[in-house]
């Protein structure tokens, strides 16, 4: 097994939320907000796929070395799963569920005559004879076969899941919530299934300029998505907090250069920052050869470097967010009796404070995620973003967006980018809609 | 008044200041003359005398912060820092490290990136605010909640992708207006328009769902009851009272970015390849053109400051209850 280092960082995220969400469900003041959440059917349908997403991106986040390559690259679990995606390469444009090259050639037939026409893919529908008559027929059996085995495996489940019959099994079904969980994952399973199941045969979403299955690509692309939305959080946090609840508690002179050090990093234009602080890691990159010899590590590296650099440009808001919190909260009565007690400032910091500043805190989390999945789209287009060797939905769109000239028009590689995207950032936004109405005091009390 | 403005101005010194020292630190600590010169001369086959060449030309062949061999003052101007940095200030930009000037670049390229980013934000402004008060008017009615799905929905769509299919859709398909280009005086108005309709309807998702908020806060208070009360209309409420009270935080909202609009917008500009200064700035990130990407942050650095402080002389100027101190 082989960890990356953003590897490591996201089994971190990991066992980070998970002591959070048991640290929260134990907090009785959490409970109220966590169960308004737990009851609105939209907050769980959209969590549930973003679990499902989150899920894809775990599978491609455990890496080991390849065994068949000459030992310098990594596979992860994904690619293990695609395996027939993976070797399944065609020479150039390919449309979704085509038989036949997006160019034509020149074409030798048996007799040895020549003739200028669209060649078979090596692939994609190889297994048909007669592809013009054969493929709307195969096609839609083969889809309605994938989609009854994989609605035939969730229905099992919940067969299973129902035959519970304890009160609390039963609960699982009665609450809107729930049923909404189970029709999200119904949809995911069942179509991920055929979707998986009609790989092997054609090439689902088409196939790039090089040749490679869009939907594998796409499916790669929800790591990058993932990693730059929550591993900028994991940089941003601890700056935002330690130095927002410091500025506001302590008052004085410390209260003034944070007060200075954010209002400078807020004048520089982020996008700026980022192109230059990019720009510096290339041309270090580029002279430091020796310690990006690998590929994989190299835009690992970039990928790491450019969620750093989104965590210091954009850690300024919430620290000014925590920073006036806490300036009301030092005044409050609890803060004063500690203070009165001799309690240390650092405790007070750290059990009265710090509490009290984290609805705010997770707000800033969920909202920002989909702006920042966002915003390695448009980083990418810019060439400030991920690595391009780095499979990203920036550098799917950046790739196809010159093919939009081309006649026929090239619209499978914008198409799938564009589904995927949209999917995990409505999911996002839905999810964080419900986080900020719950969470958010001035908003919970009107209802 | 005056005092103040004074005051602020002198804190926005040492601002800069700090900008300057890391933007600095940024581009000429980490990575030294020698590898930007390898980087701009090409990777191999570059020999000692073409690197020293090159940083003579650019000004990059003196110390960093310290000059040894020099006497008297010209110990600290006759450095990097001092050459490159201190200069900034006066607004002195430099040749950029093709050889152009960077401050007629500048002072020409600014003009069509504010014909997009004007319109764009005052079309964007009106469109948004009458979505907004339209949604306010039908709370608590399907339409609302047809018009909340709608925005989250618009929201999450990159901005790419209505780049591109507005580019598709109006400028291919329909053949309405050129899909990109630029002209100067008024004929670049036919180029102009699709940019701008993008950037609002871009805009939409996000802006709209801001100003409901703005409008709910506000709808809530209890001079909206008496209002109300008094026998005025829902509508009248809404334009009268509701408006011009939102109007504070808008208009605050709005100076901020005003000074902001020279620089243009990055995504818009290059891919109608208007020729602004948002397209300048990424020619130069791609070129890997150090010295107009540091003119750049700079002078983005200084007209956020100059927006900062324009929001607070605004805030006074509408809101007779806030005092300067």
């Amino acid at each position: 097994m082989l960890v990356l280092w953003t590897d490591a960082l996201i089994y971190l995220l990991i066992v980070a939320a998970t002591m959070l969400a048991v640290y929260m469900s134990r907090q009785a003041h959490m409970r109220r907000p966590l169960k308004k959440i737990a009851a609105s059917p939209v907050a769980i349908a959209s969590l549930t796929l973003l679990l499902c997403f989150t899920l894809i991106g775990l599978a491609d986040s455990i890496h080991f070395k390849d065994d068949n390559s000459k030992g310098n690259e990594a596979i992860s679990l994904l690619d293990i799963a695609c395996a027939t995606m993976r070797a399944h390469g065609e020479k150039t444009y390919s449309a979704p569920f085509s038989a036949y090259a997006y160019g034509k050639e020149n074409l030798t037939a048996e007799d040895g005559s020549t003739r200028w026409d669209y060649p078979r893919l090596q692939y994609g529908g190889a297994h048909l004879k007669n592809p013009e008559q054969q493929l709307t027929g195969d096609v839609f059996r083969k889809v309605v076969g994938g989609l009854g085995k994989g609605a035939g495996l969730m229905l099992m489940i919940l067969l299973f899941a129902w035959s519970d019959k304890r009160e609390r099994g039963k609960r699982l079904f009665r609450h809107p919530s729930a049923k909404a969980i189970w029709l999200v994952l119904f949809v995911v399973v069942s179509s991920f299934y055929t979707l998986f199941s009609l790989s092997e045969y054609y090439h689902v979403l088409g196939t790039d300029k090089v040749g490679e299955d869009v939907f594998y690509q796409t499916l790669k692309s929800i790591r990058t998505g993932l990693v730059i939305g929550s591993l900028t959080t994991l940089v941003m946090l601890p700056l935002a907090i330690v130095f927002g609840i410091m500025a506001g508690f302590f008052k004085g002179w410390i209260d003034d250069v944070i007060q200075f050090i954010y209002t400078t990093l807020n004048s520089i234009p982020s996008v700026l920052l980022i192109a230059a602080s990019i720009l510096m890691v290339q041309v270090y990159m580029a002279n430091h050869p020796e310690n990006f010899n690998n590929l994989l590590v190299r835009a690992d590296m970039r990928l790491l470097f450019l969620c750093l650099i989104l965590g210091v440009t954009s850690w300024t808001g919430l620290c000014r967010l925590l920073r006036a919190e806490t300036l009301k909260l030092r005044e409050m009565e609890y803060v004063l009796a500690a203070q009165a007690l001799g309690v240390k400032p650092a405790m007070i910091l750290f059990r009265h404070i710090l509490p009290n500043v984290m609805h705010i805190v997770l707000i800033a989390v969920v909202l920002d995620f989909s702006s920042l999945v966002l915003a390695e789209a448009v980083l990418s287009y810019i060439n400030i973003g991920v690595d391009p060797t780095t499979h990203s939905w920036g550098n799917m769109i950046n790739g196809a967006r010159l093919e939009m000239a081309r006649e026929p028009v090239v619209w499978w590689s914008l198409t799938a980018a564009f589904v995927f995207m949209f999917a995990l950032v409505l999911a996002a936004n839905l999810f964080a809609d419900s986080v900020r109405d719950a969470f958010d005091p001035r908003r919970a009390e009107r209802g | 008044m005056l005092t103040y403005i004074i005051r602020r101005l002198l804190y926005a010194l040492p601002l800069l200041m700090a900008v300057n020292v890391l933007t600095f630190v940024l581009f000429f600590v980490v990575n030294s003359p020698d590898d930007m010169a390898r980087m701009q001369l090409g990777q191999k086959h570059v020999t000692e005398q073409a690197i020293q060449n090159w940083k003579h030309q650019h000004g990059y062949d003196l110390p960093l912060l310290w000059n040894n061999d020099k006497i008297g003052g010209k110990k600290i101007t006759e450095t990097i820092f001092y050459q490159k940095s201190v200069n900034l200030f006066l607004f002195d930009f430099g040749i950029s490290d093709s050889g152009r000037n960077i401050g007629s670049d500048i002072r020409q390229r600014m003009w069509p990136s504010l014909a997009l980013a004007l319109p764009s934000l005052i079309v964007g402004l009106l469109v948004n605010i009458t979505l907004a008060l339209l949604l306010v008017l039908f709370r608590n009615s399907y339409l609302e909640l047809g018009g909340s799905v709608l925005l989250v929905m618009l929201m999450s769509v990159s901005s790419l992708f209505y780049i591109i299919g507005g580019q598709f859709f109006i400028g291919k398909l329909l053949k309405l207006v050129p899909i990109s280009g630029y002209d100067s005086g008024f004929a670049a108005v036919k180029f102009l328009v699709l940019p701008v309709i993008i950037s609002v309807v871009a805009g939409i998702g996000s802006g709209v769902r801001w100003y409901r908020t703005l409008f709910l806060e506000e709808v809530e208070k209890d001079y909206v009851r008496t209002a109300r009360a008094k026998g005025l209309t829902e509508t009248q409420v809404l334009f009268k009272h509701v408006l011009k009270n939102a109007m504070i935080p808008i208009l605050t909202g709005v100076v901020v970015v005003l000074p902001l609009l020279f620089m243009g917008s990055l995504i818009m500009e290059s891919f109608f390849s208007i020729p602004g200064l948002g397209s300048y700035t990424i020619d130069a990130i791609n070129r890997q053109d150090f010295a107009i990407v540091r003119s750049m942050v700079f002078l983005g650095s200084v007209l956020y400051i100059a927006g900062l402080l324009m929001t607070d002389i605004s805030y006074t100027l509408v809101d007779p209850r806030v005092r300067l101190s």
